[in-house]
């Protein structure tokens, strides 16, 4: 069985975890769409550190029969890494993006150089 | 509670000569609508001449900035997607910086009938709505959809109406008009990805009026609608921790002089 003291601690950190994203949004220094995986992280790691009979039967499934809470951690690692390839992805776009703004506004500089030369031989 | 006009649609002439005095502006949201958008703007200027026509073309593939510009829009067109919220607010800081007056949002698929803008106009113009959304299922006409679309619906009807404390019946409907009021608070801020259920409560909590008139909505003249089902199980969760969010949230009152 998982020692109270992990049930405790894990129940705090995956709290914390939801409130610190809640406030993040609210604030509006993250956006919605972005949360969403945090939320879903918290809102797993805080029922499996609750439910500690849930956390017995899951760790059994595995064969973990020594330490049911490595099981947490385990979930834990699996959704950072989720967090992490989402992250990647949305990196790829914006540097898509960042080069596409770039290219767009050195032609527009590029366009108006050219008026401002035409305009003023006329 | 909601004032919903039962009234016919007053005549579209009446109308426009009301319009008259104002300068007024058709958003045109369209991504990868070059079938559908020509006839929009068609439409939009056989409704009213006066009423300037800007397309925000949304990273299209086709040829849609190309055709409205040949139907007599102006065109805007964005370098890549942005979503149907960056589109949008595209038309809005346009309308502001252009100092317009009143503001119509028309989607570029062909599904908002521009004959019906009277009844959407009419409360903007009475002086009893900062915001007019036209909602089709406030009465007029029948809406066919699948069964989880209408579920979603039904949701979001439920949400948003508690959180206004009026009754609303048709939150993702994009066929709407606002007035300088309304044009100034989407320039300054509007939803992102999914944003019309958002922009709704936005509107409320800014203490604008809104007002649903029952309009009828097209199908789908051509192309394929942007919406998936697999997104909507996304758009669902984001949109609802979004009003809840919001909840939290202590906007101030917009200003008059708000600079996107």
């Amino acid at each position: 069985m998982t020692p109270l003291p992990v049930t405790i601690a894990a129940a705090i950190a995956s709290f914390l975890l939801l409130v610190v994203v809640f406030e993040l949004i609210r604030s509006r220094r993250l956006r919605e769409r972005y949360a969403l995986l945090w939320l879903l992280t918290g809102v797993v790691l805080l029922a499996l550190s609750l439910w500690r009979g849930g956390l017995n039967t899951i760790a059994g499934w595995f064969g973990v029969e020594t330490y049911p809470p490595a099981i947490l951690g385990a979930v834990g690692a699996l959704f950072f890494l989720l967090v992490l390839l989402h992250y990647s992805t949305v990196i790829s776009r914006l540097s898509d993006q960042n080069v596409i703004l770039a290219q767009r506004l050195a032609l527009l500089e590029q366009r108006l150089r050219e008026e401002r030369v035409s305009g003023a031989g006329s | 509670m909601a004032e919903l006009a039962t009234a016919p649609a007053p005549p579209a002439d009446a109308v426009v000569e009301r319009l008259a005095g104002l300068r007024r502006l058709a958003i045109v949201p369209a991504l990868n609508e070059a079938e559908n958008v020509g006839r929009v703007v068609d439409e939009l200027r056989a409704f009213d001449p006066g009423l300037e026509v800007v397309v925000i073309d949304d990273a299209s593939g086709d040829g849609t900035a190309r055709i409205a510009e040949e139907h007599g829009a102006q065109v805007v067109r964005l370098p890549f997607n942005l979503g149907i919220g960056g589109a949008v607010q595209t038309g809005y800081r346009y309308a502001f910086e252009h100092g317009f007056d009143v503001a119509v949002q028309v989607d570029g698929d062909g599904q908002h009938d521009p004959a019906q803008l009277p009844l959407i106009l009419g409360p903007l113009l009475d002086g009893e709505a900062d915001l007019v959304v036209g909602s089709r299922f406030a009465g007029a006409g029948k809406y066919r959809s699948t069964a989880t679309r209408r579920i979603g619906i039904t949701i979001f009807a439920r949400v948003v109406s508690a959180v206004v404390r009026q009754r609303v019946t048709d939150t993702t409907s994009g066929f709407r008009a606002v007035n300088r009021k309304g044009i100034q608070l989407f320039a300054a801020d509007y939803p992102h990805d999914y944003p019309e259920v958002e922009a709704t409560v936005m509107c409320v909590k800014h203490r604008l009026r809104l007002v649903e008139v029952p309009v009828t909505m097209r199908e789908r003249a051509g192309g394929r609608s942007s919406i998936t089902a697999a997104s909507s199980i996304y758009y669902m969760a984001k949109v609802l921790l979004a009003i809840f969010v919001g909840l939290f949230r202590r906007d101030p009152a917009p200003t008059e002089d708000i600079r996107p």
